[in-house]
């Protein structure tokens, strides 16, 4: 952890869905991602605040909790971080525990596991904006019955209340924590006894004090993975006695028993009693508005329509349709401006640049190359807007809510349906966001059959062939074919991961069962200014990218593909045909003959393992090294012309660019994707299968669409 | 009865969970336990999971869970 020069530091922990990112891009300034999906925070993220005297300290953000025992690995991460810090790993000096003001008693739940640490907390109730019936809540009462600092009223959303967080952060750091020693919640004598020779096991063996200890030993009688926490913990290299794992297990079995016979449900205990106390606390302040189980809220009345049985499914087919649509026609306007303005800048240079080597390297290789990439960015922004919304509008819970049926038959989750849409924008943070599947069996499919979900990398190659080859004739008059076909990629990719779900499912073989206990969220218009962020990020993550390696392929493949030359002062077309890169591309060319590609998409498959848009790039560095050098080369008017100087035909038809298109839905080209992979599996093994599989997959499926094509005659 | 054979809009309360239900201590520790009362809003589509509301929020559960939860109208 890195410290400032006091060392202080505060968690931000709170339940899936309360803002508590909301809250620490508010008070750091930092562009987190926002959302209303349950679990969208997936890691812990570190940020700089700042209080009002200027003075400066560090904010972590954990993911999402109910409670401080896990359930799925995002969970786990918070409750791995907690135990540290009652064992005596540089603890916070606050917790903020973010509470959902519209759903009190739940939020409130964890807060009060919270005050058991022994660390100051200071509650951030936020959501105050939805707070109907003008809720009246005497803060510093509720404060002292709940043991917390203080209880701030605030709304991330609506931009208020965060200078008053600070201050009671800052005033809970200077007064530390009050001691209050004892459990809150008085507990039966009967209970007292049967918990007292685990309580002494643990302050043995711990510092806990006795209400920390209460309360672990409470928890470890409900749930079994507590002990998994303490057997983690030795593992980390803490101490204890040699019999303690040993003594824990038996001490706890033996109290369990105790409880059984008494009659006592042992599962729900701690929850039990933690919200008999709290709702008791809550209706003291008349804070249990009595809750009106009839009423309709008005995401409920939405939902008759988004989530009925019938028009639910059929509305969220329409709403893919129209995204993978819009993509192909609403943008091809800017698309036309940027690739105006990248032939206007390669004009210019023509003109202000003596002929010459480096004007050529310059044209030819990065304006070309580079150029060709940035005119695919409208189309990923848009892609990433609509997905932004989706998430951000609490949308995406309900798909995942109207698709668990048919995930679980295919062998994935309702929760694989976010993962595998964010899928369509990038592969990486879809994995990460597998973790909120609590089941491993469920999440390690998701993973393995993500990638064939097609990424926004994918989409400069499927545009360029279509918009090349695919004539932009309309079906039925509304339905343009360009964008049909687009559409039939996306399925074809999507289809096969649920087909491949089903067989690794019968496959992989693990023990645990999976539940489906989601909440859905109510609906809000997405936060624009964090939807506009987020989108704006992923475009200058896809600008950055093009210009540290597209850039740099451009310019060895330039240099690969300009030498050496028979007459280095001018490049003529055959030149590239003896170049280093034509032999490396007639070298694999037998390898990929059969699926209708040349020697020159042989060299852009190769450069497209360093990333899947690379392929175009390399095309448009190619063309323009073969063309004379007057200014940048329109690329698809060049593939479309290219002549089989044996056949005196066109090298590339329709049907080899749909053999291309197909190999670029199946192909594992995208290293970090396998990088990924490797770390949240822990294994090596996991991503060689998916590489050899989806390789596999490629070849075959190109080979059957082009040679099949070719016995239909469409060659 | 169970909260699988609850009608859609209905309220009931939540008497017990039966059996060594795994999931019954995370719906607990979100506040759906015996005594609290719910309404089932829906099915999903395609015969999916069940929607209840309790306590001021909305969330969903399979309906092979929906029949460990017992309830009185």
């Amino acid at each position: 952890m890195k410290k400032n020069i006091d060392q202080k530091w505060v968690a931000l922990v709170g339940n899936p869905n309360c803002g508590k990112t909301a809250i620490f891009n508010l008070l750091t300034g930092l562009n987190q991602k926002v959302s209303n999906y349950p679990g969208v925070t997936v890691e812990k993220k570190i940020g700089k605040a700042q209080f009002a005297n200027g003075d400066q300290f560090d904010l972590l953000d954990l993911p999402g909790t109910y409670s401080l025992t896990p359930e799925s690995m995002d969970e786990r991460i918070v409750t791995e971080q907690v135990l540290n810090w009652t064992h005596g790993e540089n603890p916070p000096s606050v917790i903020v525990s973010v509470v959902d003001a519209t759903n009190l008693s739940r939020n409130l739940y964890l807060s009060t596991q919270l005050t058991d640490l022994g660390i100051p907390v200071v509650v951030a109730l936020n959501m105050m904006d939805l707070v109907k019936n003008n809720l009246e809540i005497d803060t510093k009462k509720l404060a002292q019955d709940l043991g917390v600092k203080a209880i701030i009223p605030m709304s991330a959303i609506e931009r208020w209340g965060q200078d008053e967080l600070l201050d009671a952060i800052h005033e809970s750091i200077k007064t530390g924590n009050f001691v209050n020693g004892k459990f809150p919640i008085s507990l039966k004598n009967d209970y007292v006894n049967i918990l007292q020779p685990l309580k002494e096991l643990l302050l043995t063996n711990f510092s806990y004090d006795d209400r920390f200890a209460t309360a672990q030993a409470l928890r470890l009688i409900t749930r079994n993975s507590t002990i998994d926490i303490y057997e983690l913990l030795l593992e980390n290299g803490f101490s204890v006695d040699e019999s303690f794992m040993s003594d824990l297990k038996e001490i706890r079995q033996k109290a369990v028993d105790d409880f059984e016979e008494m009659g006592v449900k042992h599962r729900i205990l701690e929850a039990t009693l933690r919200y008999e106390w709290l709702d008791g606390v809550l209706s003291d302040a008349k804070l249990i508005v009595d809750t009106n189980l009839s009423e309709e809220s008005f995401s409920e009345k939405v939902d008759k329509v988004l989530t009925h049985s019938w028009s639910g499914p059929f509305i969220f087919i329409l709403i893919l349709y129209f995204i993978f649509q819009s993509i192909f026609t609403w943008v091809s306007v800017p698309m036309d401006w940027i690739d105006s303005g990248v032939g206007w800048i390669g004009l210019q240079v023509l003109h202000i640049m003596p002929p010459g080597m480096l004007r050529d390297l310059i044209v030819e290789g990065i304006i070309a190359g580079v150029g060709a990439i940035l005119v695919f960015l409208p189309q990923i922004l848009m892609l990433m807007f609509f997905m932004t919304v989706l998430e951000d509008s609490g949308y995406m819970a309900r798909v995942a809510f109207m698709m668990d049926r048919f995930m679980t038959k295919i062998g994935l989750h309702g929760r694989s349906v976010l993962p595998l849409m964010s899928g369509y924008a990038c592969a990486i943070p879809g994995i990460m966001s597998t973790r909120t599947i609590d089941s491993w069996k469920e999440r390690l499919i998701t993973i393995l059959v993500l990638p064939l979900m097609s990424c926004s990398a994918r989409l400069p190659v499927y545009t360029l062939m279509i918009g090349a080859f695919i004539p932009a004739t309309s079906l039925l008059g509304f339905i343009n074919l360009q964008g049909l076909t687009l559409v039939v990629m996306y399925f074809l990719g999507t289809a096969t991961a649920f087909i491949l779900a089903k067989i690794f499912s019968i496959f992989i073989k693990t023990k645990g069962k999976s539940s489906f206990v989601m909440e859905l969220p109510p609906y809000r218009t997405p936060l624009w200014r964090s939807v506009f962020r987020i989108v704006f990020n992923r475009g200058r993550v896809f600008i950055v990218h093009a210009g540290k390696i597209i850039m740099s392929i451009s310019i060895i493949l330039w240099f690969l593909a300009s030498f050496p030359s028979n007459d280095e002062a001018s490049f003529n077309n055959n030149s590239i045909q003896q170049s280093y890169a034509g032999k490396i591309g007639h070298a694999i060319e037998p390898i990929i003959e059969p699926l209708g590609f040349d020697w020159k998409l042989g060299i852009g498959l190769i450069t497209s393992f360093a990333a899947r848009e690379v392929l175009v790039s390399t095309m448009a560095t190619i063309y323009n090294v073969e063309s004379d050098g007057d200014g940048v080369v329109e690329l698809k008017d060049a593939m479309r012309n290219d002549i089989n100087p044996e056949t005196g035909k066109p090298l590339y038809t329709p049907l080899v660019a749909l053999s291309l298109i197909v190999f670029f839905v199946y192909a594992a080209q995208c290293m970090a994707t396998f990088a990924i992979v490797r770390n949240e599996t822990n294994s090596w093994k996991w991503p060689l299968l998916m590489i050899v599989y989806m390789n596999t997959l490629a070849y075959g499926a190109s080979l059957l669409v082009y040679q099949g094509g070719k016995i239909l005659g469409f060659g | 009865m169970t909260l699988y054979d609850l009608e859609d809009g209905k309220i009931a309360t939540i008497q017990s969970f039966s059996g060594e239900m795994e999931l019954q201590s995370r719906l607990v520790e979100m506040g759906i336990m015996p005594g609290i009362q719910i309404r089932r809003i829906k099915t999903a589509p395609m015969n999916g999971p069940i929607e209840i509301k309790v306590r001021d929020y909305y969330v969903s559960l399979r309906q092979e869970d929906a029949h460990n939860i017992i309830i009185s109208e």
